[in-house]
C-alpha cells in the first residue's frame, strides 16, 4: 500500500463579506503516508482545519495542489467521492456531527451505502457495520446499533465517528481535535486507539490538534502552522524537544508543568488572515525579535518573505531566517547560549 | 446494586440562623459536609455527597474530576445558583456566614461584590446584543447605584486593562471578539465589584494553549496582587497544578484526594488522581511516546452507586477489601488527604495534620 496524500503551495481564501480576501491558507507542503502518525499543531486560525478539509476536497484551493498517489486531485463528483473512499475525514466535536435522528447503526452504514460497499466482500452490511464498531472498540456492537447519538457519552460518540470512517476500510484518516472536547481519562483510550488502528490496519493518521502533549503521546511526525502555513516540521521527538522556530518553542514553553523552560507567552494573538504580515508572517509577535536576539536579520524579518516550507518525510526543517542565519554560520550559532 | 445507598437527607431550608460578624480568623470559603440532591424523573441524583473544602484569602483551590464528579455542582452552589430541584445539606460559610441560610439581601451582597463566578464557556456566556462595556457596567450598577456614568465607564477601562485588553474594546459586540478576548471579559466581569472570592469553572477550556496562558497568567497575578481567593474547577490536572496552591479531586460526588497541588500532581495517592495526571503527559517525557495513558470506563451513573468504593470497578488497585464500604478520607504525612483503602503510606499521626478541611477519621480497614 503506498497510499500518499500531499499538497504543495496549497493556498485556500475566503472572501469576507466587505470584500477582503482571508487567506486561510497561504502556501501549505505536507505529506501524509499510509502506517504513520502525523500532528498538525498550531493556534485556533493557523489554518490547520482548513488543510484538513482541503485534504478530502472541501476547500477549493485558489492556488497549489493536492495530489493523491502522486496524481492530483480529481474534483470531479466521482473523483471525490473515489478520494473519500481512502481519505476519511473524522470531525471535530463529536456531539454536533452526529444526526440526532440517525441511530448509531445508520451513522455507521450510512457511508456503506453511499459508496455501494456492501457486497464486495461477501459480508452483509449488518456485519460491516459490527465490524467497524468493534474495530473503533464499541463492544459488544450489536448493543449499539439501535441507541440514539444523545444516549452514548461523549466518549461513545468519537468512536461512531470513528467508526463510520473505518466501515470504508480507508488506508488514511483525518482527525479534527478527536479529543479536545473529551474527558481526561477518555482522551488516553481514544488516543490508544487510533494508535492500534495503525498498528493493525497500517492507516496513516492526521491528527489536527492544538495540544502538543497529544502530538507526544502518539505522532511519529509534527507539523507546526502559524498563520496559513507550515514554519516548522520534523519527527516529533526533534522537534518537540529541540524546537528551532520561536514560535514552537513559545508554544512549547507555555504548557503547563514544564518548569525546565521560561514561559514565554506570546502577545495578542494570531493576526488576522486578511493582513498577512509582510516579511516573517511571525516577526509581529516573535520573542526572539523582540528581545534582540534576531537584531542581525531584523531587516530580513521584517522584509523578506520566507520560502515556502517543502513537505519532507524524513527532515526536520524550519522557515525562520534567524535559523536560517545560524545554520548557515555555524560559529555564531555556537556562540550563542543554549535556549 | 438493588440496596439503595446513602442518600444525603433532604433538608428542608434551615430557619434562618443570626450571623455572627465576620472574623478575619474564619477562612474565606468553607465547605462542611455538603450535599447536594437533585431530583430526577428517574429518583434522586446525588451529585455532591459531603464534601469539606476550604479557600484561604489570597489561595487558589482547584477541583479536579470527570465530566459528571459533581464539580459544576459545587461551583454553582458557592453562590446559591443550585436549581430548584436541588436540596443541599451541610454548610457554605463565606466569611464565617452560611450562604445556604442567608437572607436575600445579604445574599445579594455576596454575590458579585463579595464573591463572583467565571462560568464555564464564556463563549456562549455574554449578551450577543450588548455592548461588553454596557455588560461589565451591570453587577457595578446594581451594586454601587449611585456611581455617576462617567465612574461607571472609568472603572470598565481599569477592568479591561488589567485582563490585558485595549479599552476602547468596551464599545465591541461580543461577536467582534476572540474566544480568549471573551473570556478575559467575563474575568473583568467578576472582578467588577471587587470580590473577595472568584470561582472559575474551567476557565479555559475551549482556548488554545497559548490563549491559555495568557487567560492563566491574568488569573494569578489578580490572585496574587489583590489576596483574592480563588476556587478553579477544570478537568485538567496539570493546568490546576501549575496555578493552584492546593488541589481537590472529586469522583463520582465526593473528595478522593487533597493535597498541596504540586505533589497531589506529581506523586498521587489516590489511584484516580494518578489517571488524570497520567492523561496529560509531560512532553520530552520518553515513557509517554506511544502510551497514551487512558482510563476504561466510565464515571458511574449516581442514582445507582454500588456499596463499596465507587471507583473500584475502575481501578486498577481494586482488592476485596474495596468492595464491602466506601473509603473514607484519611490524613497522610505532608498535610494531605486521600480517600482509598489501597494506599501503602504511613497515615498521619492524629492532631499532626493542621489541614482543618477534610475529615480527619480514619479509614479503618
Amino acid at each position: 500500500m503506498s497510499a500518499e496524500l500531499s499538497t504543495h503551495g496549497l493556498r485556500v481564501q475566503f472572501t469576507t463579506k466587505s470584500g477582503q480576501v482571508a487567506k486561510a491558507l497561504d502556501g501549505a507542503d505536507l505529506v501524509l503516508r499510509a502506517g504513520e502518525v502525523v500532528a498538525l499543531v498550531g493556534e485556533s486560525g493557523s489554518g490547520k482545519t482548513t488543510l484538513a478539509r482541503a485534504l478530502v476536497g472541501l476547500a477549493p484551493p485558489a492556488g497549489g495542489e493536492v495530489r493523491w498517489d502522486g496524481k492530483p486531485m480529481d474534483r470531479s463528483g466521482k473523483g471525490l467521492k473515489a478520494l473519500r473512499r481512502h481519505v476519511q475525514l473524522v470531525l471535530q466535536d463529536p456531539s454536533g456531527a452526529l444526526n440526532p435522528r440517525h441511530t448509531v447503526y445508520d451513522a455507521v452504514a450510512e457511508g456503506l451505502r453511499v459508496h455501494k460497499l456492501v457486497g464486495d466482500s461477501g459480508k452483509t452490511e449488518t456485519e460491516l457495520v459490527a465490524d467497524a464498531l468493534s474495530a473503533a472498540g464499541l463492544r459488544p456492537p450489536e448493543a449499539l446499533f439501535l441507541r440514539y447519538p444523545h444516549e452514548l457519552s461523549g466518549g461513545q460518540r468519537q468512536r461512531v465517528l470513528i467508526a463510520g470512517a473505518l466501515a470504508l476500510q480507508p488506508q488514511l484518516l483525518i482527525a479534527d481535535e478527536p479529543v479536545s472536547s473529551l474527558d481526561a481519562s477518555i482522551r488516553g483510550e481514544i488516543l490508544a486507539l487510533l494508535l492500534r488502528l495503525r498498528e493493525e490496519l497500517g492507516l496513516g493518521v492526521l491528527v489536527v490538534t492544538h495540544d502538543l502533549g497529544l502530538a507526544w503521546n502518539i505522532a511519529d511526525r509534527i507539523a507546526v502552522m502559524y498563520l496559513g502555513r507550515v514554519v516548522e516540521a520534523g519527527p516529533t521527538e526533534e522537534v518537540l524537544t529541540s524546537p528551532k522556530h520561536p514560535y514552537t518553542q513559545a508554544l512549547l514553553s507555555v504548557i503547563p508543568e514544564i518548569e525546565r523552560l521560561e514561559p514565554v507567552v506570546l502577545q495578542g494573538e494570531i493576526p488576522d488572515p486578511t493582513r498577512i504580515p509582510s516579511g516573517c508572517r511571525f516577526h509581529p509577535r516573535c520573542p526572539a525579535l523582540r528581545s534582540g536576539e534576531a537584531a542581525a536579520v531584523a531587516e530580513a524579518c521584517r522584509g523578506t518573505a520566507l520560502p515556502i516550507l517543502p513537505a519532507d518525510p524524513e527532515g526536520h526543517r524550519c522557515a525562520c531566517h534567524l535559523v536560517a542565519s545560524r545554520e548557515e554560520d555555524p560559529h555564531e550559532s555556537a556562540s550563542r547560549t543554549a535556549p | 446494586m438493588s440496596e439503595p445507598q446513602r442518600v444525603s437527607q433532604p433538608v428542608s431550608q434551615p430557619v434562618s440562623q443570626p450571623v455572627s460578624e465576620a472574623d478575619p480568623r474564619d477562612p474565606l470559603l468553607a465547605l462542611r459536609d455538603l450535599h447536594v440532591t437533585y431530583s430526577t424523573g428517574d429518583g434522586p441524583l446525588p451529585a455532591v455527597r459531603g464534601v469539606d473544602l476550604t479557600v484561604e484569602r489570597g489561595q487558589i483551590v482547584g477541583v479536579a474530576g470527570e465530566s459528571g464528579c459533581g464539580k459544576s455542582t459545587l461551583a454553582s452552589t458557592v453562590l446559591r445558583l443550585q436549581p430548584p430541584s436541588a436540596t443541599v445539606s451541610g454548610q457554605v460559610l463565606f466569611n464565617g456566614d452560611d450562604v445556604m441560610t442567608m437572607r436575600w439581601g445579604a445574599l445579594r451582597a455576596v454575590r458579585w461584590a463579595g464573591a463572583s463566578i467565571v462560568f464555564q464557556g464564556a463563549l456562549h456566556s455574554l449578551n450577543p446584543v450588548h455592548r461588553i462595556g454596557a455588560q461589565i457596567a451591570e453587577p457595578l450598577k446594581v451594586h454601587h447605584a449611585s456611581l455617576s456614568a462617567q465612574t461607571v465607564n472609568l472603572r470598565i477601562e481599569e477592568l479591561l486593562e488589567q485582563v490585558g485588553l485595549d479599552p476602547a474594546r468596551s464599545r465591541s459586540y461580543p461577536h467582534q471578539l476572540s474566544g480568549g478576548q471573551k473570556q478575559r471579559v467575563m474575568i473583568a466581569m467578576a472582578l467588577a465589584c471587587d470580590p473577595q472570592l472568584v470561582v472559575a469553572d474551567e476557565p479555559t477550556t475551549a482556548l488554545d494553549v497559548m490563549v491559555q496562558a495568557q487567560v492563566l497568567g491574568v488569573l494569578s497575578d489578580l490572585v496574587r496582587e489583590r489576596e483574592v481567593g480563588m476556587l478553579m474547577i477544570s478537568h485538567d490536572l496539570s493546568v490546576l497544578a501549575d496555578l493552584c496552591d492546593r488541589i481537590t479531586v472529586m469522583y463520582a460526588g465526593r473528595v478522593v484526594e487533597e493535597g498541596p497541588a504540586a505533589q497531589v500532581f506529581s506523586d498521587s495517592l489516590h489511584p484516580y488522581t494518578g489517571a488524570l495526571s497520567a492523561a496529560f503527559p509531560r512532553v520530552g517525557d520518553p515513557a509517554a511516546r506511544f502510551a497514551p495513558a487512558g482510563l476504561p470506563g466510565d464515571p458511574p451513573d449516581p442514582r445507582n452507586l454500588t456499596s463499596g468504593c465507587s471507583f473500584a470497578p475502575r481501578c486498577p488497585r481494586a482488592a476485596e477489601v474495596c468492595l464491602p464500604a466506601e473509603p473514607e478520607l484519611a490524613s497522610y504525612d505532608g498535610d494531605r488527604a486521600a480517600a482509598c483503602f489501597r494506599i501503602d503510606r504511613p497515615l498521619a499521626k492524629p492532631g499532626a495534620s493542621a489541614q482543618p478541611g477534610p475529615s480527619d477519621e480514619v479509614a479503618a480497614s
